[in-house]
């Protein structure tokens, strides 16, 4: 059976190209090793009555250029922003963050009498760097020392914009793109608890501290985001974060793509260093003259394809790229709504993102353990439950607490993950939250405790690392995933890459998805359709 | 539970009460409110055009809390604030207000506002956007205290022909004596009560700060002193058509502070907006001094200028073209005078054509029963502040 492509992986960046392909009139097969598809934007109800989200667990990055176009809200996609959140200290207060901008300034000011000038400051910066960032997402970054007329014009286009900011908003952007998030934060605020509650985006799903270079950047890959033209706002994803997949995996259908999942990849047919189809671990051999790969880099070069077919300064770079999981997650099934000992019944705050935590310092301990081997003895979570905005996630009257873990290791130091340290690991999370919501433990009626290497078996993250490798200044842009091949091509000709390993990196985005469509289009002489939303 | 009665109820969302809201709130006939900086200011009570012509005909009362109120006092207090604004401050004495705008060390205009000189090293910064950061910044290493009042301080605009007779009514003896930016401590029903002649209409007028304890006092005095002078309460829109016949500007509607834009060259400095008048460069260092030096030298690229434009439709938010063919700039406010019986409006104007003016149109937008009609209006810039009347700084002013 030949196929015009295939793409190895349902997950959201896969089913973007795989639903681009399609729309263009390609016969696009989608293979999954899971018997679901989905990948990290999976919703499963794994105890009868609640969906989890089981991995990523909030959208905002999702391109809305990619909502349009691939028509996802007529199948079934709905993004419902949430509004606030709050970080709780240890002596009973908390810092309510609030999208309502007056109730924002007089907590900030409730704080520090500077703190709602500073705030906007800061967050005027932010928006500058998110207004400089947004335009480059859906676009192939090019290639400095290419000499080509696209690169060029590319190169031109960024340099543009780069000297359009003008001399001092130019160096707040290298300031950005190099600093630790603590410090970033400490030009502008001074109450620890603002600070900390704003630095859980520098450091999610990063194997850095907040003090460490780099950070500041991971908070602007979180702030870059919108919901309807809000940016930096986040939204639930109704019915969970699989139905951004399930939308894009009918989508595909419904343009005459075929999804065969249950049985992973087994290898890249290769002939003469040019693709040539697929074999899957089940026997099944399907073959096109396009193989497109959702897998992260590593993955898709160490594992599935023979290093003879590749230069070796390609393998070099690939295994030198660096993922370094660092988060955990729990998904519980909740009997009822914790009450939080410092918060009023029935604050708004608690349908946002929630943190219990005192200041930087906390995170750069909890970060200490994790290079020490262990997860975190006070762990930075981000504690959401959706079931107060979401009425499909849950029975009524009961609720669905998703808890994004910060840090576990992807190795622990003395010994294996297995069901007693993921229990112990589970412990000391709930503990956490149960010394800020009292009743939160009983209320446990199921859960699901993930590490970096359930997270690796299950969705295929080499590390567990959330964004298919880490987002620092040297893995982004023309570095992504590999110097000389970071515009989704690979050395093997026809096999090419979708996945957050690519420009412009992770979250539940799906540029890489529709960049890597785009080329693989360009190759066949083809245009990308972007409809409208071009 | 009673422990949790004593947790903290998160801060109130948008808009909040002033403090004279339980009294403007039954005035409120058409529900009219708006944001201002958190608190629910009125924009029409009843009809707008009565609310305008009280300003221009009797008095009239407009709640001013909501707008920024900062106190800088201490040793270092003249030099912080020489420091802050483009106008030598040394030349305002204790007990008078001036007008001030100061600016980034680019020489973009950060706000404007009206500075308070109460004694020596007592000054009140009042303005409509917050400003506490930018005064750290500024008062950074000065022997000087910062504190924002803003809630501390309640504020009632009296304007009109009859507002000094009102004040009289009220018993503030003495009130007559008061020349234009002056300021005087008064007592109303023993509540102590700030009084400046100061203004945003253009016209006779008063300002009067309390306790946000006494406002109720206070404003049922002033009420009832007021009844026979044709005291009206009014909202922001009467006040609005005011402040551009008087030629005052607005920030983020007539000019965008170098804070708050997120654009490159949104910013724009004292010349473009044609405040040349209040920066003083023979003054010690200030914030954009140096830039400010430099862009005396230089022709603008731009002027906010004011429009005359024929007939009698405002031109909001209209287009300036030159020779009806060029686009060359856009208005930021508009509007049909009814004292001056005259078409005006604000326009940021390209250079050259801001200089000679000539061959200027707006291009007008009417929508007539849901049509769209394009109207091409001429239009010739004339100097801003066109409702000049004696009485606004005759002293003593007459009662009417």
């Amino acid at each position: 059976m030949k196929y015009d492509a295939i793409v190895v992986g349902a997950g959201h960046n896969g089913l973007t190209s795989a639903a681009f392909l399609a729309r263009a009139g390609l016969k696009v097969l989608v293979v999954e090793k899971n018997d679901y598809v989905g990948g990290a934007a999976v919703s499963r109800e794994l105890t009868p009555g609640w969906t989890y989200s089981n991995c990523s667990y909030v959208c905002s990055l999702l391109r809305p250029e990619i909502i349009r176009a691939l028509e996802l809200p007529r199948y079934g996609l709905q993004v419902i922003p949430y509004e606030s959140g709050a970080t709780f200290s240890s002596g009973g207060d908390y810092f309510n963050y609030s999208a309502d901008h007056d109730q924002l300034r007089r907590e900030l000011m409730r704080l520090d009498p500077a703190e709602a000038d500073n705030y906007d400051r800061f967050a005027r910066a932010v928006m500058k760097q998110c207004r400089f960032i947004k335009p480059l997402l859906l676009r192939t970054a090019p290639d400095p020392a290419s000499l080509r007329p696209r690169d060029l014009a590319e190169l031109l286009y960024i340099g543009k914009r780069f000297h359009g900011l003008g001399e001092r908003d130019m160096a707040e952007t290298v300031r950005f793109w190099t600093m630790s998030i603590a410090e970033y934060l400490d030009q502008y605020l001074t109450n620890d608890l603002v600070k900390a509650h704003i630095a859980g985006a520098g450091i999610i799903g990063t194997g850095l501290g907040p003090y460490s270079p780099g950070t500041a950047y991971v908070l602007l890959h979180h702030y870059m985001g919108e919901v309807d033209g809000a940016i930096g706002a986040w939204g639930f994803a109704r019915g969970g974060m699989g139905a951004i997949t399930r939308a894009m995996a009918d989508s595909f259908r419904a343009s005459g793509g075929e999804i065969r999942a249950g049985s992973g990849l087994d290898r890249f047919l290769v002939t003469n260093g040019r693709v040539t189809g697929v074999a899957l671990e089940n026997g099944d051999e399907f073959h096109a003259d396009t193989v497109i790969s959702g897998m992260d880099v590593r993955r898709t070069f160490t594992e599935h394809a023979d290093e003879a077919d590749l230069p070796a300064d390609f393998v070099r770079g690939v295994k030198r790229y660096r993922f370094r999981g660092s988060s955990g997650k729990l998904n519980i099934a909740l009997d009822g709504m914790p009450d939080f000992t410092a918060a009023p019944k029935g604050a708004r705050f608690l349908r946002g993102d929630l943190h219990f935590l005192d200041g930087m310092e906390e995170i750069e301990r909890a970060y200490d353990d994790w290079k020490e081997g262990r997860w975190s003895a006070s762990p930075y979570v981000d504690f959401l439950i959706p079931t107060q905005i979401d009425p499909t996630m849950a029975p009524p009257g009961k609720h669905y607490a998703t808890i994004f873990v910060q840090y576990a290791p992807y190795e622990l130091a003395d010994g294996p993950w297995d069901d007693a340290r993921r229990e112990a690991f589970a412990r000391t999370v709930i503990d956490k939250v149960t010394r800020h919501a009292p009743n939160f433990a009983d209320l446990i009626v199921h859960k699901e405790v993930r590490s970096p290497a359930d997270i690796e078996r299950e969705v295929g993250l080499s590390e567990g690392n959330i964004f298919q490798g880490e987002l620092t200044f040297d893995q982004l842009l023309f570095n992504r995933p590999v110097p000389g091949y970071a515009q989704y091509r690979s050395p093997i000709k026809g096999l090419y890459m979708c996945g957050s390993s690519t420009h412009p990196g992770g979250g539940v985005m799906g540029a890489p998805g529709a960049n890597a469509a785009r080329e693989v289009l360009r190759d066949l002489g083809r245009k990308i359709d972007l409809g409208a939303a071009a | 539970m009673s422990a949790a009665k004593n947790l903290r109820q998160p801060m109130a969302m948008g808009v909040v009460p002033g403090p004279f809201h339980d009294r403007i709130a039954p005035l409120n006939h058409r529900q009219g409110w708006m944001n201002w900086m958190g608190i629910a200011a009125p924009t029409v009570l009843d009809t707008v055009e009565f609310e305008y012509f009280a300003i221009r005909n009797q008095a009239t009362v407009f709640d001013i809390s909501p707008m920024m109120k900062y106190r800088i006092s201490g040793p270092d207090a003249e030099t912080v604030v020489n420091r802050l604004v483009t106008r030598d401050i040394r030349k305002v004495g204790p007990g008078r207000v001036t007008y001030a705008i100061w600016c980034d060390e680019d020489g973009n205009v950060v706000d404007d506002g009206t500075i308070f000189r109460f004694a020596d090293g007592t000054f009140r910064l009042c303005c409509q956007e917050p400003q506490m950061a930018w005064l750290m910044d500024v008062a950074h290493g000065f022997d000087v205290s910062l504190a924002d009042e803003s809630a501390d301080v309640a504020g009632l605009a009296v304007q009109g022909p009859t507002s000094c007779a009102v004040l009289k009514d009220m018993g503030l003896a003495g009130v007559e004596a008061m020349k234009p930016f002056d300021i005087r401590e008064f007592r109303v029903k023993s509540k102590p009560v700030t009084v400046s002649r100061t203004g945003f209409t253009g016209d006779l007028g008063y300002e009067l700060w309390m306790a946000p304890d006494d406002a109720l006092t206070i404003w049922d005095h002033l009420m009832a002193a007021g009844h026979l002078r044709g005291v009206k309460v009014i909202g922001y829109e009467a006040l609005e058509m005011a402040r551009i016949e008087a030629g005052f500007l607005l920030p983020r509607v007539d000019f965008v502070s170098s804070q708050t834009h997120l654009r490159p060259g949104r910013a724009r400095n004292p010349y473009e907006l044609g405040l040349d008048r209040l920066v003083h460069l023979d003054k010690p260092h200030f914030n954009g001094r140096r830039a400010l030096q430099r862009l005396s030298q230089t022709r603008p690229a731009r002027k906010l200028v004011t429009l005359e434009i024929s007939r009698d439709k405002p031109a909001h938010h209209a287009y300036v073209y030159h020779r009806g063919k060029k686009e060359v700039g856009f208005v930021t406010s508009a509007l049909w005078s009814p004292t001056l019986k005259r078409n005006i409006a604000y326009a940021w104007v390209d250079a050259p054509y801001c200089f000679d003016g000539k061959d200027l149109s707006v291009e007008i937008y009417l929508q007539r029963e849901l049509v769209w009609q394009r109207r091409m209006a001429r239009a010739q810039i004339v100097d801003r502040g066109l409702f000049a009347n004696p009485r606004r700084t005759a002293t003593p002013p007459s009662d009417y």
